[in-house]
């Protein structure tokens, strides 16, 4: 098929639910439940807004990354005051040393 | 068509109404069926300092925009500037130097050592009458057309009546090109 | 109707009278009297429905226009040197997204050391920013060629920005009679903007998305696409606004006497109409010279430019500007076009940070390179004496 060019590239933009930005990372947050205090510090900083303070069925109330999204920057886990956030490397980039 | 092309220089300094004098004398040319162009030097508009401006009419369009450095008049607004600046510099030998200088004339061609036409009027003293405030540059394009018959006075006191919003000041102004004019054509013995 | 007016003026007139929707601007010398004018004419209702935005910055002004532009508004503003180039990032840009924004450039000198008065240094440097470029003679020009810009620049089978360069002060600050137009010619001539893509808040869209290695260089070939159709769009654009007012200011390019030339000189912009007099002046001394005046420079007229030179013996260019580390822009330009051909090449950079061009030096240039006075290639005018410290 020949690519078409619209005038100035103009395009339809893709809107951020579609676009799935969770492979771009090397790295992703994992929270731990229980230190978590849901202070929602990471919630507030977090800059694609993808972690987020949700109850759990128990009424406890944690945060919850979503990796769909999630870039790995790591802000959540530098300013999460418990310490609850640890990063861990993607298993792809974990290579094997010989 | 006569091939006519005026070039008139002005010489003052900042905030003395160097440049509105020659764009004054632009509208006045053109309402006389001329071709015009009035540029000021493009220095930094301080109040005070020495500036010039330009005026150029003729039957034909206009294309130079270069300064003029022959002029066939200088018309200098204020005595002060004469010395600092060579106000006199390649006005061509049959041209008029038209100044507000209120020690006359052959005072002024002993100061310059000059010897081309030179005519003065007290132009700061008129303006001090009319207006209260030592303006000058309506005073000198009635002086300049007094003297020289390029423009016609007519055309002149339509402009003015133009250009001032103020029907109060256009008065006085206007009182004051004439006077100014009046004083240059009995100089000049018109 | 004639009118003794500003340069200034004859450029806000104008604009005017091409019902912008959006004008943006930020103040520089010798601009500001443009969007001063504007301002004015804003705050006293005459300019309809138009938006006008003082910006923080020139390079706010052309942001707030390429949003203005992208949404369908018909946009204005204006400004030179440091401002322009402050504006580039934006301006390359908005060619990019083809968004059809006019400005009027005021063409003054770049720092350092500052200088706030006229050459074509500001302009030249934007050459390669696809944006479509005229340099104008007159004021009367300059009034002309506003809604010539928009209509050209809005034309869907262009749909890039247009910069009018008028010479700082030697234009903007001069006082003439100007025959300015009426707004029954100007919508005679100029449609309303009709934008073939515009955004709004129901339908939001994406101007200048990212393009990877695999697309990236498709769009390129369309912008240059575009410019090669601006040629052909900006030549009917003239004749059709020869037609309709009267006033015929030429094509690309305008020549005199250079038929039978042996050297031709070329100029732009403001200077245009000294050079013209002494050429003028020459061939009345039996001298074969000519005139070549460049109007367009981007889209630049190259296969017309080398058709009027292919049997000249000199050029001589006179430049405004210099690319340092080579010769002047136009010069460069003008040889590239001849490739093939074998004249003499002179160029002379004038006038630099507003330095006044009397009449006696570009006849000197001229004589002295019809004479063969001077040697080929690339010389600066009129410069005093000075010693160079090198340490
Ligand atoms: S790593 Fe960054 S993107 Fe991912 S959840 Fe934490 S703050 Fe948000
Ligand atoms: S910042 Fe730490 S403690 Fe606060 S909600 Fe996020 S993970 Fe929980």
């Amino acid at each position: 098929m020949v690519m078409k060019i619209t005038l100035g590239g103009v395009s339809k933009p893709h809107s951020s639910k579609t676009m799935k930005t969770g492979d771009w990372g090397t790295e992703y947050p994992v929270v731990d439940e229980e230190k978590c205090t849901a202070c929602k510090t990471c919630e507030y900083l977090c800059p694609d807004a993808c972690i987020v303070v949700v109850e759990k069925e128990d009424g406890k109330k944690v945060a919850v990354p979503d990796y769909d999204y999630c870039k790995g920057c790591g802000v959540c886990f530098s300013v999460c005051p418990a310490g609850a956030i640890k990063m861990e490397l993607k298993e792809i980039y974990k290579l094997e040393v010989c | 068509m006569i091939n006519i092309l005026v070039e008139v220089r002005f010489h003052g300094r900042g905030g003395q109404g160097v440049v509105t004098a020659a764009d004054i004398l632009a509208v006045a040319g053109f309402k006389d069926g001329y071709h015009t162009l009035s540029f000021p030097t493009f220095g930094a508009e301080k109040r005070g300092t020495p500036v010039a401006s330009f005026l150029r009419l003729s039957d034909k369009p206009i294309v130079s925009r270069d300064e003029i450095y022959y002029p066939d008049y200088v018309v200098v607004m204020d005595p002060t500037v004469i010395g600092p600046v060579k106000v006199e510099a390649g006005l061509k030998p049959e041209g008029k130097l038209i100044a507000n200088y209120p020690k006359g004339s052959e005072d002024l061609k002993r100061a310059m050592g000059v010897d081309f036409e030179v005519l003065t009027i007290n132009a700061t003293k008129m303006a001090m009458e009319h207006l209260g405030r030592p303006i000058t540059n309506t005073a000198m394009v009635g002086a300049f057309v007094g003297a020289t018959n390029v423009i016609k006075l007519e055309s002149l006191v339509e402009t003015i009546n133009e250009w001032f919003t103020s029907k109060e000041l256009a008065e006085k102004n206007l009182k004051l090109v004439e006077e100014a004019y009046n004083y240059m054509r009995e100089v000049c013995g018109w | 109707m004639k009118k003794v007016v500003r340069g200034f003026y004859s450029i806000a007139y104008s604009v005017k009278l091409c019902r912008p929707d959006v004008i943006a601007a930020y103040p520089i010398t010798p601009q500001t009297e443009i969007v001063e004018n504007l301002a004015k004419m804003y705050a006293d209702g005459e300019l309809g429905n138009c938006e006008y935005v003082t910006a923080e910055s020139e390079f706010g002004a052309a942001s707030i226009l390429v949003g203005a532009s992208a949404t369908g508004a018909r946009t204005f503003t204006a400004t030179c040197s440091q401002g322009l180039i402050l504006m580039s990032e934006v301006l390359i840009n908005a060619a990019g997204m083809r968004l059809p924004i006019v400005l009027v450039n005021t063409n003054r000198a770049l720092s350092a050391p500052l200088s706030i008065w006229n050459d074509h240094q500001d302009s030249m440097i934007l050459r390669d920013a696809g944006l479509m470029q005229i340099y104008v003679e007159t004021n009367q020009e300059a009034h002309d060629m506003v809604p010539v810009a928009f209509k050209v620049a809005e034309n869907p089978k262009v749909m890039l920005p247009f910069m009018i360069n008028m010479d700082g002060y030697k234009l903007t600050h001069a006082y003439e009679p100007i025959d300015l137009l009426d707004q029954e010619v100007v919508d005679s001539f100029l449609p309303p903007y009709d934008p073939p893509v515009y955004m709004t808040t129901k339908n939001p869209l994406t101007f200048g998305c990212y393009a990877p290695p695999n697309y990236y260089a498709e769009f390129r070939v369309v912008l240059q696409n575009a410019m090669e159709r601006a040629e052909k769009e900006l030549e009917k654009a003239y004749k059709e606004w020869a037609e309709i007012t009267g006033r015929d200011w030429g094509g690309h390019v305008v020549t005199e006497g250079v038929e039978d030339a042996e050297l031709i000189a070329i100029a732009m912009g403001s200077l245009t109409g000294m050079v013209r007099n002494v050429v003028s002046e020459l061939r009345n001394q039996g001298k074969k010279v000519g005139l070549l005046k460049i109007r367009t420079f981007r889209p630049f007229p190259a296969k017309e430019i080398k058709e009027i030179l292919k049997d000249v013996e000199k050029i001589l260019v006179f430049e405004r500007a210099v690319s340092f580390g080579y010769e002047g822009p136009v010069g460069m330009e003008v040889k590239s076009a001849c490739f093939g051909l074998t004249p003499e090449f002179y160029s002379f950079a004038v006038g630099l940070g507003g330095r006044d061009v009397p009449g006696e030096e570009v006849m000197k240039i001229i004589n002295e390179v019809y004479d063969g006075k001077v040697k080929q290639g690339f010389h600066f005018g009129t410069v005093k004496p000075f010693e160079e410290v090198v340490v």
